[in-house]
């Protein structure tokens, strides 16, 4: 199998891997990268846990090849160092149950604007799937990070 | 400070949140080797031959004669091989494993498989073969129903649904010293453990399981991990070398298990003014091609086949038979989503035809305190049916909005239901559970194997140790479930891990404070050492079960929610949309409100899923529509916003009170959303409600 050299930026530092040109994007970072923390869940780009950022735009890292990224800014959610807001609000708010689509719905979140409707964060998080929250709890925690008044039916407990 | 009752901060951690928590697929051991699994590719017959079509050099390989001891996963019945030996059941069924270094090279292996084909067995009303039957008398149907003013009948069909945790399975067994650990994604250690005891026999005697974080289980991962934890084990102890088998979202939707088909026919008599007086129930749920949970998956369903209604003759026969189709497990909820939606939908049948509004049909039924289950158990002062029936009504306007949207394609609908808590009947005294309170140098140390699958359980029992042995509730820890080091606290399922696996853990903690007598845990350590203390399940001392006529006590304690659904539907196309659940529940007490709600919400959008979406296309025994992109399960697009009410009625038998929940939430949205479609004019009995089934149901006036 040909292997190239595809150059480009993680979470702030410049990577150079070598790997065959169809690699997916999620197999480089977990495998060659060592990030564990982009999630697999359906391989196809529809349950949206392998989110990551390329250029600030969230994208499937599960159907992205390797090669696209070359000479791209790449965010994983271990770019975000643990000290993003969001981060905690989504444990304080249970917008993390099992945790397994968390780091894809964050990072698909903070492609959101200053201050988003809730049917702004519908649109934006509608290609992340949560199976254990029914999504409220994922919400109350983007709401809150935006500094926007939650709905009642959305309200803190 | 008191915990209990308090959204405090989770046991998780920030680890979910930054990537940092390490789930089955994030870990490597040195030298590990990829599995794969070699699947049928026919719903029934006999393996002819298999030949191996590829390089085998650094190939491990493993087939049936590898098992050491029993080919049998030891479950309910002892009937599922670990791979198949000549005979093959359902499609995708496992027969050969293999393993490579190499993920290209093991994907790219070839094996060739030749069968003697037979005609394979799909249509459960044409089985025979029945894994389970069940009969619940209880007075006299058939004289009360010559009886009976008015008689109603319907059949009621519910589909396949999968689980679709966002983690697919997946386990690790790694060779070590004197035995082997399997690290997995798993709901109950202990059943892998028991499950390994029976391949392994004696020789293997060390083998320990530790779950890793899991990424949801819904009952998708009680019993399947079993299966794949012995194929990784086997090609581990063939090869001498760590073996991962992570399923890909395909092979884990045809391959794993569902839940049961169900088709539930009602026959019921009632006076003119809407008294029930006869209740005659049949369930047939198809249980797949192997036994698995059926047994009790069936128990439950048909315990909570006559809704929470009273009436004093009734009858349930029940039947979970065979097929070849990939056999059908738990999940959440556990055959009472199938049956209480046929008799929620049933009772609005009733009301149409004795022009009866359905809220009045429920007041005049709904069970009370002192009133007696299709079981005969006499409901007990937490008995909370009419609570949450009259809140729901009024929180949501219900009879002025039923009215004001009769001629629109606006529709409003109501289910009530309830949820027994824990093992059924004698369940809970044959599980005798154990939990585990070690004393630390700061404080204590919870030691269970009960799991954290998103629900909060680690939370949860850090909260009702930290009250009950009045400490802070920082200084209670909470160890990773590891078999060889926790206590069995039982399978984390059925409703069971606050309310039973908590109150040992209560019971562990007044003990463990009457122990240190006043001492700090520091202190306690200085003047004598570690202390630990074990506690077994001690279920009420009123609870009488007979398992031969399942009459009694069915469960120690029910939650009861009522759902009122609000929603649209495209006059053209017929697709529905959601605008707006109220979800009144009452489940005890919530030990954690911002987790209870999330179960309820999370519980809601799964049976928002199973009313409206999730249909499994099985094609020749197989599902036909295996990926994401054609089963659908809600997105943020599909649900509607969820009010939830938690209402209180304290369990005594409870730790601070607190009932089940976990599954209560699944039991009510189906039925409401087929009632609001009712109201419609549209006659939907069958779930999915998907828009081509509601156009063959009528049209929208």
């Amino acid at each position: 199998m040909r292997y190239d050299r595809v150059k480009f930026t993680l979470n702030g530092a410049v990577r150079d891997v070598a790997a065959p040109p169809a690699a997916r994007l999620i197999d480089v970072l977990r495998e060659e990268c060592g990030l564990t923390g982009t999630k697999e869940g359906c391989g196809e780009g529809e349950c949206g846990a392998c989110t990551v950022l390329v250029d600030g735009e969230p994208v499937c890292s599960c159907i992205v090849p390797v090669a696209q990224v070359a000479g791209a800014e790449v965010t994983t959610i271990e770019g975000l160092n643990g000290e993003h807001p969001l981060q905690k609000l989504f444990m304080d708010e249970v917008g993390a149950q099992c945790g397994i689509c968390t780091p894809g719905m964050i990072m698909a979140a903070l492609s959101l604007g200053p201050a988003p409707s809730l049917d702004d964060v519908r649109t934006a998080l509608a290609g992340n799937l949560c199976r254990c929250t029914g999504y409220s709890a994922i919400y109350r925690a983007v709401m809150k990070w935006r500094g926007m008044p939650i709905p009642e039916t959305a309200g803190a407990t | 400070m008191a915990a209990v009752g308090k959204s405090v901060a989770r046991k998780d951690g920030i680890g979910k949140a930054t990537g940092g928590a390490k789930y089955a697929d994030d870990l490597t051991f040195p030298g590990m080797l990829f599995g794969r699994t070699i699947r049928s590719t026919i719903p029934r017959g006999r393996v002819r031959s298999v030949k191996l079509d590829f390089d085998t050099a650094g190939f491990t390989i493993v087939d049936h004669r590898d098992v050491p001891a029993k080919n049998a996963v030891d479950l309910m019945s002892q009937d599922q091989p670990f791979l198949v030996e000549t005979e093959v059941r359902h499609m995708a069924e496992p027969i050969l494993l293999l393993a490579h270094e190499d993920k290209e090279k093991l994907s790219a292996a070839r094996v060739e498989i030749e069968y003697d084909e037979e005609a394979p067995l799909f249509d459960p009303e044409q089985s025979t073969q029945v894994f389970k039957a069940i009969d619940i008398v209880k007075g006299d149907v058939a004289a009360a129903l010559a009886k009976a003013d008015v008689i109603v009948e319907g059949t009621y069909r519910t589909g396949h649904q999968e689980h679709i945790y966002i983690e697919p399975n997946g386990v690790i067994a790694v060779p070590e010293d004197g035995g082997i650990a399997i690290y997995g994604s798993v709901q109950c250690p202990f059943y892998v453990i028991k499950a390994l005891r029976c391949m392994l026999g004696s020789a293997h005697p060390n083998v320990r399981v530790i779950q890793t974080e899991t990424g949801g289980g819904f009952g998708g991962k009680e019993e399947y991990p079993s299966i794949i934890a012995g194929h990784a084990v086997l090609l581990a102890l063939k090869s001498g070398r760590p073996v991962k088998i992570i399923y890909d979202r395909v092979e884990d939707m045809v391959a794993t298990t569902k839940r049961h088909p169900a088709i539930v026919r009602h026959r019921t008599g009632l006076t003119r003014d809407g008294k029930l007086v006869a209740m005659d129930v049949d369930v047939l749920l198809d249980g797949g091609a192997y036994v698995t949970l059926s047994p009790t998956v069936l128990s439950r369903g048909c315990i909570h086949a006559a809704g929470p209604y009273s009436c004093d003759d009734t009858r349930i026969q029940g039947r979970a038979v065979f097929t070849n189709t990939p056999p059908n497990g738990a999940f959440r909820g556990f055959g009472a989503p199938q049956t209480e939606f046929a008799v929620e939908v049933h009772m609005d049948r009733i009301a149409e035809q004795l022009g009866i509004d359905p809220v009045e049909l429920r007041r005049i039924n709904a069970l009370r305190p002192g009133d007696r289950t299709a079981t005969g158990q006499t409901l007990r002062d937490d008995c909370s049916a009419h609570m949450v029936l009259e809140e729901a009504v009024k929180r949501t306007d219900f009879t002025r909005k039923r009215r004001e949207y009769r001629g629109t394609n606006r529709t409003i609908g109501l289910s009530l239901f309830y949820h027994g808590a824990g093992f059924t009947g004698a369940g809970e005294r044959n599980l005798k559970s154990k939990a585990r309170l070690e004393l630390t140098l700061t404080g204590v140390r919870i030691a269970t194997g009960s799991t954290e699958i998103g629900q909060g359980t680690r939370t949860m029992h850090a909260q009702i140790v930290t009250d009950a042995l009045a400490i802070p509730y920082e200084s209670v820890e909470v160890a990773q479930p590891d078999t060889s080091r926790v206590a069995d606290s039982g399978p984390t399922v059925a409703s069971r891990t606050c309310m039973v696996v908590g109150k040992i853990l209560e019971e562990c903690a007044l003990e463990m404070k009457e122990k240190l007598g006043g001492l700090t845990p520091a202190e306690y350590y200085a003047r004598s050492g570690g202390l630990t203390v074990e506690r077994m399940y001690e279920p009420p001392d009123w609870i009488q079960w007979d398992d031969n006529t399942y009459l009694g006590d069915a469960y120690a304690t029910y939650g009861w929610g009522c759902d009122v659904v609000e929603l649209e539907v495209d006059p053209d196309t017929y697709e529905v949309r959601p605008l707006r659940i109220t979800a009144v529940q009452e489940f005890g007490r919530p030990i954690h409100p911002a987790l209870a709600r999330g179960q309820i919400e999370g519980g809601t959008a799964q049976g928002m899923g199973y009313a409206l979406l999730e249909r499994v296309v099985m094609r020749d025994g197989a599902m036909a529509n295996s990926t994401l992109t054609n089963y659908t399960i809600p997105t943020t697009l599909d649900m509607p916003e969820v009010d939830v009410v938690m209402l209180e009625n304290p369990y005594p038998g409870g730790p601070f009170g607190a009932k089940g929940l976990g599954e209560l939430p699944m039991d009510g949205p189906a039925p409401a959303v087929v009632n609001a479609l009712r109201h419609m004019g549209l006659d939907v009995r069958e779930i999915p409600a998907t828009p081509e089934l509601i156009a063959a149901c009528g049209t929208i006036a």
